[in-house]
């Protein structure tokens, strides 16, 4: 068979655009043009070791692009003529997308920044490359997220001001303290945070059985943005796992360095994927895999056979791991059960399980789902039966780490919270677990300027004393609009509408008839 | 310990090929249908040929076209003109 | 450890009690009791006597648990910092050595959550 190639090789392309036209400075010094590079740490011998296996060259790049882009916003136009957002399963489903769009959006365009900055601070052409075409590829997810979203802005609440709430509201403060801590860390740091630990080893569970969950619900939108916005991910995985694979083969002195920043950035990303823990079990009306059934595919097989690969470097597996796995049966119930409670105070709205929907996680967490959280989604049942829908009122402890409020259990006993407290230079500090205790005591001087919302709305930042006027005025969350129950909200009674049922009365059964 | 490469491609009408080529050139692989995409595992080592999906396809096909595709992939990646190979090595 | 910088690195707490304008924080933790999902973050003048705390703060915080309703405070076995602690109720929070940002852990006997704790 012929190769089929006249022209240059995709070798010799790729040669040429990352080697041959870069250049070695002649009037100025190396460590002046690329300041980052030494301080982590990390000893970078030959830059000219670096591979790109795709290869992929800047003309290859921009077709494969437009090509995408072409695909996706012919779908866009369908989706909003023919009015797609009539045709999902449920308008709960929606309440995903505004945690989506006020969470996770923000965090690509925080990517295309971090990109852009590690792509001008490193002197191999190949690496730099490679940074600059992530960095416009996140551009170009946040750009098609608020496009396809926007649709649905027109149509529901809670949508209208997403750039403002990330800087602001109190969950917000968990994917954005994350991205802060990544992109305010070393060139080589930033990569093993987002590259390898995020990209290569946890965002599958977010963008492919989320994102085959949006189609399952019948949101053509969202399910294109993710997809193609994945189909940059392959990429973007490669760049993780062989960066990983350059800083360990350069030198011996690396090993340990990496193996932190592994450890850290596993444990930091598993906390934040726990919000996408309770989209998946809890927010998508027609379910498609557990968490639980995801974790196992995409941690615990995936993760598995990646980090066996990586022994040969002298690399193990996450520290707290074992943590993480045990936590798979309980996670996605304690993170709901903390929004159903706060939800005055967030920018979608939360509610009960129906009974198909508990027998369903029945199924699905045999060991924990009638044991700890069955009897409390049914009190709460029947407080709101008898009109007394719970919400908390007072404000949690966060974690001084990862921003969570402190609702993990200890490994081993679902019923006790997992505390951890320690003092630093006369200053107490409480944390969520051993993992982010582990990771304040390596760097204190970082964590010891978190910025708590709850501490912040204490110490009179946030426009207002009372939860009302903090909610309303300083997050621009519509109090009766965005907030509280969906059961009777103003998405509630429009979808009914939509669907041609009555209008809602208040009665008890509409949440069975949503 | 199983240690299973993987692909994960949109359920589109080019990805039929490519999957149907995939299955032929990878006997021991697995093909799993879910909502909107298809994952196809193999234990240790999966493999695109430019000419078996060229032929399925009937057309030419340059590999890196896969990119608009793909989903997710899990492996160590080597490309070339003629393949696509994702592969654990240890 | 300390952070790796390309400059000397140091930084101020943000929440040192300075900032809180003459007040301070507490958590209240309530084992057993998960119908709440972590502990209470409360704001609370250090001047404030510990029975006024439990009656003026924590009591409306936890009424929502049907296990509030009788709760006797003067039954309280407590913890602070997850050591054994006997406050004395006419003293202040200060007095009693509950300090800026004490954790401290409630358990009252008999009142052991419902459902083994899962409310």
């Amino acid at each position: 068979m012929a190769t089929k190639n006249k022209k240059l090789s995709l070798k010799d392309k790729y040669q040429y655009l990352t080697r041959d036209m870069a250049w070695e400075p002649s009037y100025q010094k190396k460590e002046d043009i690329f300041p980052y590079e030494r301080f982590e740490g990390i000893k970078i011998t030959d830059w000219d070791k670096w591979e790109d296996p795709f290869r992929l060259t800047m003309d290859a790049y921009w077709k494969y692009q437009a090509e995408k882009e072409k695909k996706l916003y012919a779908i866009f136009d369908a989706f909003a003529q023919n009015n797609g957002h009539q045709n999902i399963s449920d308008a709960r489903y929606v309440n995903a997308l505004k945690l989506f769009l006020t969470g996770v959006s923000p965090l690509e365009y925080g990517a295309f920044q971090g990109y852009a900055k590690v792509g001008r601070h490193f002197s191999g052409a190949g690496a730099r490359v490679a940074c600059q075409m992530q960095s416009i590829d996140e551009l170009r997810h946040v750009q098609t997220q608020l496009h396809a979203m926007s649709h649905y802005n027109k149509h529901f609440n809670g949508l209208h001001d997403f750039a403002h709430m990330h800087d602001r509201v109190w969950f917000l403060s968990v994917p954005k303290s994350f991205f802060d801590d990544a992109r305010s860390a070393g060139p080589f740091e930033f990569l093993t945070a987002i590259s390898f630990s995020f990209e290569y080893v946890l965002t599958n569970l977010l963008f492919v059985p989320f994102m085959s969950g949006a189609a399952y619900n019948g949101d053509m939108a969202t399910v294109t943005f993710g997809f193609s916005a994945q189909s940059d991910e392959a990429r973007h995985m490669t760049l993780g796992l062989e960066v990983i694979k350059f800083m360990l083969e350069q030198h011996e002195d690396n090993v340990p360095i990496v193996q932190h920043w592994i450890d850290k950035w596993f444990w930091r990303g598993y906390r934040l994927l726990s919000l996408v823990s309770m989209m998946m079990d809890y927010m998508l009306p027609n379910k498609v895999m557990s968490w639980k059934d995801a974790w196992e595919v995409y941690y615990e097989q995936n993760g598995g056979a990646l980090f066996k690969d990586l022994e040969r470097y002298g690399i193990r597996p996450p520290k707290y791991q074992d943590v993480a796995n045990d936590g798979k049966n309980h996670i996605s119930h304690q993170l709901w059960s903390t929004f159903y409670q706060y939800s005055h105070a967030t920018n979608f709205h939360t509610w009960l399980p129906s009974a198909a929907e508990m027998d369903w996680l029945s199924e699905q967490y045999p060991d924990t789902f009638d044991k700890y959280y069955r009897p409390r989604f049914e009190h709460w049942q029947k407080m709101q039966d008898k009109g007394e829908r719970f919400y908390n009122n007072t404000l949690p402890q966060l974690c001084q780490v990862c921003q969570v409020p402190t609702l993990f259990t200890e490994h081993g006993d679902p019923t006790q919270l997992s505390l951890r407290t320690l003092e630093h230079e006369g200053e107490r500090y409480h944390f969520c677990s051993d993992g982010c205790c582990d990771i304040f005591k390596y760097e204190p001087e970082k964590y010891i300027q978190s910025w708590l919302p709850v501490h912040q709305i204490y110490q009179g930042n946030c426009e207002g004393a009372d939860v009302e006027t903090v909610v309303s005025k300083y997050y621009h969350i519509n109090i009766g609009q965005d907030n509280f129950d969906y059961v009777g909200s103003p998405d509630h009674q429009r979808w009914q509408a939509i669907k041609g049922n009555r209008p809602l009365g208040g009665d008890d059964d509409s949440r069975d008839a949503a | 310990m199983s240690q299973l490469a993987f692909i994960v491609f949109q359920d589109n009408d080019n990805a039929r090929y490519l999957v149907e080529a995939i299955a032929e050139d990878n006997p021991h692989a697995e093909v799993q249908h879910h909502p909107a995409m298809i994952r196809i595992q193999a234990e240790k080592r999966l493999v695109i040929n430019r000419a078996t999906v060229e032929e399925k396809i009937g057309r030419e096909w340059d590999v890196q076209e896969m990119l608009l595709d793909v989903i997710s992939i899990g492996g160590n990646v080597d490309e070339d003109e003629d393949h696509f190979i994702l592969e654990w090595k240890n | 450890m300390s952070v790796k910088a390309l400059y000397q690195y140091s930084a101020e707490p943000r929440d040192l009690q300075a900032n809180f304008n003459g007040m301070q924080l507490v958590y209240l933790y309530w084992p057993n009791h998960l119908l709440f999902c972590s502990p209470f973050a409360f704001l609370a003048s250090p001047e404030m006597s510990m029975g006024e705390f439990c009656e003026q703060v924590v009591r409306p915080a936890i009424a929502a648990h049907p296990q509030a309703a009788g709760l006797d405070f003067g039954q309280a076995q407590w913890q602070l910092n997850n050591q054994p602690f006997s406050p004395d109720p006419a003293l202040s929070l200060a007095q009693n050595g509950v300090a800026h940002k004490a954790l401290l852990t409630l358990r009252v006997p008999g009142l052991d959550g419902i459902a083994g704790g899962a409310i």
